[in-house]
């Protein structure tokens, strides 16, 4: 391996982009694919697809057989709303190896104690999101109730390009939501991406279940292939 | 201190390389039956014999640093199979049953 690869793909991890290093082990021949040089590349389909599944392996190809190391940046999950939900939240993605950030302003809810997996931000989200750095790696979930924190949350999530956004509440609470978002400025297109009522259809009813129908649709929209084409 | 993960162990490669050592880094490449190590498990030696993360279970891991050296030496990646139906594999002691390939290449500048 080329040392400026090494190099790079030390310096790709640390900025939390993706990279693939394509090798023809037969050949000894590689090359570094950055994030930004994926859809250009011949093997831009394999190479999509390990990505999202987080999974260096063998791809047969018509060009040639290659070993492609993944190296994808870690998912993060960060909550808005240090919570009864977000405690059985916190545990259940740490079991799943994801680091998860807990973004509160009220300090009594933002505690250590409450919280022994997560990173701790007792601040507004207008405040910490813009430091935490919400990346296409990154999952949102604003779960307050309260719209005087959780929208500042869900209008920076939708600034970016993180794979999901959720939000808690009803379908009549979530209709408010999206009267008050939409006369701040936002499109339609950036509304549909806030998943409300939050978590997959599982008749959830403990706060813990309600993690887990969280957990799950978190779990869907960073493996499964996405339903509209890339792009749209 | 902390299990080292897969960017403690490329970064100390880094700066192995950086320090002017030899380095070699092994990756799993392919994996049959159980494996305890995933596709993609770095294990990274310099010229020295010091050596990060895993491809085994512990098992091959003495073998992969000996063909490591070779690798340094030369320059000359190699692909390197590890399995019960192998020899070797046996007196290694890949006891679990299972196959792996390892790839084993320098760090060049």
């Amino acid at each position: 391996m080329k040392a400026a690869f090494l190099q790079a793909m030390n310096a790709e991890r640390a900025a939390r982009r993706a990279c693939v290093l394509v090798t023809d082990l037969a050949q000894g021949v590689q090359r570094l694919v950055l994030s930004d040089g994926i859809a250009a590349d011949p093997l831009h389909q394999e190479l999509e697809t390990a990505l999202r599944m987080g999974k260096s392996g063998m791809v047969d190809h018509e060009t040639g057989r290659y070993f492609i190391t993944v190296q994808a940046p870690p998912l993060r999950i960060v909550v808005v709303g240090a919570v009864h939900v977000s405690q059985a939240l916190a545990s259940m993605a740490h079991l799943l190896g994801h680091r998860v950030i807990v973004v509160d302003p009220r300090t009594a809810f933002a505690s250590k104690e409450r919280f022994p997996d997560a990173d701790l931000l007792a601040q507004w989200p207008d405040e910490a999101l813009p430091v935490v750095g919400i990346d296409r790696y990154t999952a949102f979930v604003a779960l307050t109730h309260d719209p005087k924190i959780d929208d500042p949350g869900l209008v920076a999530a939708m600034k970016s390009d993180c794979f999901y956004i959720g939000a808690l509440g009803s379908r009549k609470t979530h209709a408010k939501r999206l009267e008050r978002l939409g006369s701040a400025g936002f499109a339609a297109e950036h509304l549909a991406r806030i998943h409300a009522p939050i978590g997959l259809d599982i008749g959830a009813v403990s706060p813990a279940e309600i993690a887990l129908s969280i957990m799950a649709e978190i779990t869907a929209a960073q493996r499964k292939k996405p339903e509209r084409p890339a792009g749209s | 201190m902390a299990l080292a993960s897969d960017s403690d162990i490329l970064e100390q490669a880094e700066a192995w390389h950086r320090a002017g050592l030899g380095v070699a880094i092994a990756t799993v490449v392919e994996t049959w039956g159980s494996a305890p190590r995933p596709v993609g498990s770095h294990l990274v030696i310099d010229e020295q014999g010091h050596f990060l993360g895993s491809v085994s279970g512990g098992c091959v891991e003495g073998a992969v640093v000996s063909e490591a050296m070779d690798v340094i030496g030369s320059g000359t990646p190699r692909l390197v199979e590890f399995g019960v139906a192998d020899e070797t594999a046996w007196q290694v002691g890949l006891s679990c049953g299972g196959k792996i390939a390892v790839y084993v290449e320098k760090v060049v500048s």
